[in-house]
């Protein structure tokens, strides 16, 4: 991997080019400034909103200029995008207070003042014209029509992992509701508001709630003192009911596939096991075990490859780069079976202990799973959903922070709070610094609707990395 | 005293009777004597008739002082009154029988401790034995008490052992159930304090808008109200809109049910025909290619294929109903089952004739192998005569160089030809040189063009290769497999043909090394 710096131009935002093993050029944009981790791409991939303390300011994605810059009256917990890309929703949960602009009528205001109930948590309707407002101790959700300021409550709401869901053609929400200490769950048609089914679930504490893609199957799930997870039909029929084991840590996470096939449902056994829509039956599970071997999958693990201290090339770089004397460069190698891989054992004291599935994340053509087992933080295990193997095994030097898959393609970027950051294809695994300077820590990152960009959070600071992916691996 | 008076006869008793009237009392032994005394008396007079008579009474006499002297009696003698009288001077006779008669009497006591002795003796002997044999009894009753106890220690360790490993068991899941029962309970305590926490905030705020009563009412501000999202008019909340939601959510549903199953049909029916495909090309394998070496098996297996054709022929035409026909799936199923096992034992028997049969397959390399020995022979023969040849030369120059023996004009002739010799020589081997110049030239052009050839083959094999396997492939449904372009076979066939065009001086060797090649 060549790094090669460019004199840096006040003008142009693309400073760093860089190439690497995977024959995709990689631009990176200058740092800018960022609070919350409020950094989000509008819908449509043409707009990046960023807050900045109480400033929302809203660029263009490819040139990354400034097109609008609104003012909020606090300082901004939550923002998100509507539907259509047209607004822009701004909550501040300490005031009570939702903001929303508009992209095409900058002097469009709309605020929502929840007054003394307070707020925990607001988000659009599938339709980008509803906000819902949940109040505090999540009392009531609270629905705002912002065609006909009509107010539409919602009693009841339960205060868990994941309590609201709208299906994925934005039809239906489900909702689920803690009523008399037995929970519910309500099926609301996302056009008027309308209760469609409202039936019991057989939990004892119901934990979260999520639609199949395909929106006919609402997975619901119980908190992890049992392991039940419940499959409903989209009228309300219980079509099926898994339980792995009793007695220990049960359901710590659950995904579907986008093709709607498969639910990988992660646990604190350190296993993931995977339902079919068919049967709804466990046709394999994933172990993770600390010691790899007897598998035809290839581990990656990063090396560090640290300058010299008195090293005569690259004096002059140090010089130049100021801050990556620090930043020491990595590369993968292919480590030969078997592996082991550090685990931490967590406290057996504390409640919801570090161990077990926390992380599930499918690639978009459902054909591998990334999975993260929080007693063996610095792995990364992607799985091959075809021959429902395991595909690769990635380990880093430090505790993997966040990943996600590129929306179109068979690619996964990871970070683990360095300045690197990681991305894991089918054809090969690489490790690209970022090329900051003052030392950019990495701490989350987005991929663009296209998959032709990232996001990079830091803690205060973004960063957006442009891939220019000519005919990669097809 | 009066007692051994009496018992004179009773001597006499003694010496006829058993030792059991010893033991009578002398009061009884009166009786006896007064009840045998008369016969008796005959009796032993009977007897001392025997020993005396009138005749022998001095031998008698000298023979009783003898026996009377050995008794340890000499005191007292039986004398006859006087010489020749047959008569005994009564006091030495008395004295002698009173001698005698204390004898006796002390005999007798002996005899009476003696025999109360042996009494004594025998009963404590009897008692001994009988005790004896009572604690041998009971000695085997303790052994095999002993053992029994041992049976049942063993047994107890036994019971104790597995209860030992049982009661580690159950430790073990306690333990388990222990910590399970702990990770729950700091689940239940950390949500309870959650819960906990929250009940304490609500508190809180209710008591703080009971204080503040500011009424901060809920309100939302707009600017302006927006249009709908698609456009449309807000509808009226009708029953009629309640009821075509729930169309509307059933149609989804029905849909979604329906792509499916059109979706698991369409791979039922693909998987089906795979499974018709895969079982006719196993009958082709099987049937048509046995002809010798099977012989029986072969005709059965023929058969068998024929009916099963027969069968599924008739089957093809109503394949469509028969997808729903259980009994038609099981036969399919079954029926590949069979030509599978078919194949495999096939298959296995080929592979245990081929290890078998390497040697045969051997020939077909000999006669290649063959033709390369006689090249190699016709070559071998060449070097052999060139050789020879050399070797003449050699010699007839060397005879020449020695006949010609004039000094100066052999010299002469000598340098003129050594010269012409030399101009030759140089001549030849430059022609030589150039020669070899282009046989290296040729040889390399020739070896890189084998390699090439080579290498052409192996390529046009692994094509070949591959171009069956896409073959067999295609003849599969999975259609999203690439088919690799096998058109560098052509070329290598092109390229060894320019090899063979080259025009080479030494075509025969050529020829012979392709054939190695190939």
């Amino acid at each position: 991997m060549t790094n090669h710096t460019a004199p840096v131009s006040p003008v142009s935002h693309h400073r760093h080019i860089t190439r690497n093993s995977c024959d995709c050029k990689m631009n990176f944009s200058e740092v800018f400034k960022q609070t919350n981790q409020l950094c989000k791409v509008s819908p449509d991939g043409k707009y990046l909103a960023t807050c900045v303390q109480y400033r929302l300011v809203v660029r263009d994605v490819s040139t990354l200029q400034i097109l609008q810059l609104y003012t909020c009256l606090d300082q901004v917990s939550h923002m998100e995008w509507s539907s259509d890309s047209l607004f822009i929703l701004c909550a501040m949960y300490n005031r009570g207070l939702v903001q929303v602009w508009s992209l095409e009528q900058p002097d469009w205001h709309c605020k929502i003042d929840e007054g003394s109930i307070g707020l925990v948590s607001s988000r659009w309707s599938p339709d980008g014209r509803h906000i819902l407002n949940t109040t505090e101790f999540h009392l009531r959700v609270t629905v705002w029509s912002l065609c006909t300021k009509a107010v539409s409550y919602i009693k009841y709401p339960k205060a868990c992992q994941k309590g609201i869901d709208f299906s994925r053609d934005g039809r239906y929400m489900a909702l689920a509701e803690r009523r008399d200490c037995k929970d519910y769950v309500c099926v609301f048609v996302c056009d008027d508001w309308h209760l469609l089914r409202h039936f019991e679930t057989e939990t004892q504490d119901l934990a979260g709630l999520e639609w199949s893609p395909n929106g006919c199957v609402l997975a619901v799930w119980d908190s992890c003192l049992e392991y039940k997870v419940l499959l409903y039909s989209l009228d309300g029929r219980l079509l099926s009911t898994y339980s792995a084991y009793e007695w220990s840590l049960g359901v710590k996470s659950v995904s579907w596939s986008p093709s709607s096939q498969f639910l990988a449902i992660g646990s604190y056994d350190e296993k993931v096991r995977i339902l079919n829509h068919i049967t709804w039956k466990k046709i394999t599970q994933f172990e993770h075990p600390a010691i790899i071997d007897n598998t035809k999958a290839t581990v990656y693990k990063e090396a560090e490859k640290r300058p010299g201290v008195g090293s005569d090339e690259m004096p002059l770089h140090n010089i130049t780069m100021g801050a990556t004397l620090f930043n020491t460069q990595s590369k993968y190698e292919i480590c030969p079976l078997p592996v082991q891989i550090p685990v931490v054992k967590p406290d057996p004291d504390r409640a919801s202990p570090k161990i077990g599935i926390s992380v599930l994340a499918f690639s978009s053509d459902s054909r591998y799973l990334a999975t993260k087992n929080d007693n063996m933080a610095t792995a990364v295990w992607v799985w091959d959903m075809q021959k429902m193997s395991l595909e690769a095994v990635l380990e880093q030097t430090s505790a993997v922070r966040c990943f996600q898959w590129d929306p179109l393609r068979p690619r996964l970027a990871l970070c683990a709070g360095n300045t690197k950051l990681y991305l894991w294809s089918p054809g090969g695994c690489v490790s690209v610094q970022v090329p900051t300077e003052g030392g950019f820590q990495v701490q989350s990152l987005n991929w663009h609707c296209s998959g032709d960009s990232l996001i990079l959070l830091g803690k205060e600071q973004l960063c957006l990395c442009y891939m220019d992916t000519d005919q990669e691996d097809k | 005293m009066g007692e051994w008076w009496t018992t004179e006869t009773s001597m006499e008793n003694y010496e006829i009777s058993s030792i059991s009237h010893v033991t009578m009392s002398p009061s009884r032994r009166n009786n006896l004597v007064s009840m045998y005394s008369f016969p008796l008396s005959k009796s032993s007079y009977s007897v001392i008739s025997a020993f005396c008579t009138e005749d022998n009474i001095p031998q008698c006499i000298s023979y009783i002082n003898q026996e009377l002297a050995s008794l340890g009696l000499s005191s007292t003698c039986i004398e006859a009154i006087s010489p020749g009288d047959t008569g005994l001077s009564t006091v030495p006779a008395l004295n002698a029988m009173y001698e005698l008669l204390q004898i006796h009497r002390r005999s007798m006591c002996n005899l009476e401790e003696l025999e109360r002795e042996q009494l004594r003796k025998s009963s404590t002997l009897e008692h001994i034995q009988m005790s004896n044999t009572r604690l041998k009894d009971q000695l085997e009753l303790s052994i095999r008490e002993k053992s029994g106890l041992h049976e049942t220690e063993r047994q107890l360790q036994l019971k104790i052992k597995t209860l030992q490993s049982c009661l580690k068991t159950e430790k073990d899941e306690v333990q388990k159930l222990q910590s399970v029962i702990a990770s729950r309970a700091s689940q239940y305590s950390h949500d309870a304090k959650r819960k906990e926490r929250e009940a304490v905030k609500l508190k809180e705020r209710l008591s703080q808008l009971l204080i503040d009563r500011k009424d901060k009412k809920l309100a939302i501000d707009v600017l302006n109200c927006l249009g709908r999202a698609d456009g449309k008019r807000r509808h009226w909340k009708t029953t009629k809109a309640t009821s075509s939601h729930e169309d509307e959510m059933y149609k989804s549903l029905l849909s979604d049910y329906e792509a499916s199953q059109r979706s698991l049909m369409l791979e039922n029916a693909e998987l089906k025909k795979v499974l018709q495909q895969m079982k006719k090309e196993m009958m082709h394998i099987l049937s048509p290619r046995q002809p010798s070496t099977r012989g029986a098996t072969a005709d059965d297996s023929q058969e068998q294929a024929d009916l099963d054709g027969e069968a599924k022929g008739g089957d093809a035409s109503r394949e469509s109903l028969d997808q729903y026909c259980e009994h038609a799936r099981e036969q399919l199923t079954n029926s590949i089952r069979q030509q599978w096992r078919k194949l495999r034992n096939h298959v296995e028997r080929l592979d245990s004739q081929g290890t078998s049969q390497n040697q045969l397959e051997s020939n077909k390399e000999v006669i290649p192998r063959e033709t390369h020995e006689d090249e190699m022979e016709r070559m071998r023969c060449e070097v052999q005569q060139c050789r020879e040849f050399i070797h003449a030369q050699q010699q007839l120059l060397q005879q020449q160089l020695n006949t010609s023996f004039d000094d100066e004009t052999a010299a002469l002739l000598n340098d003129c030809y050594t010269l012409e010799e030399k101009e030759r020589l140089k001549e030849e081997w430059r022609l030589f040189e150039e020669q070899k110049r282009n046989f290296e030239r040729e040889r390399k052009n020739f070896t890189e063009a084998a390699i090439r050839l080579g290498r052409e083959k192996k390529a046009f094999e692994e094509d070949r290769a591959s171009w069956l396997k896409n073959q067999f492939l295609n003849m599969t449904p999975f259609t999203h497999r690439r088919r690799y372009s096998s058109s560098d076979g052509q070329s290598a066939l092109s390229i060894s043909k320019s090899v063979a065009s080259n025009g080479l001086n030494l075509t025969k060797i050529t020829a012979s090394l392709r054939v190695e090649y190939l």
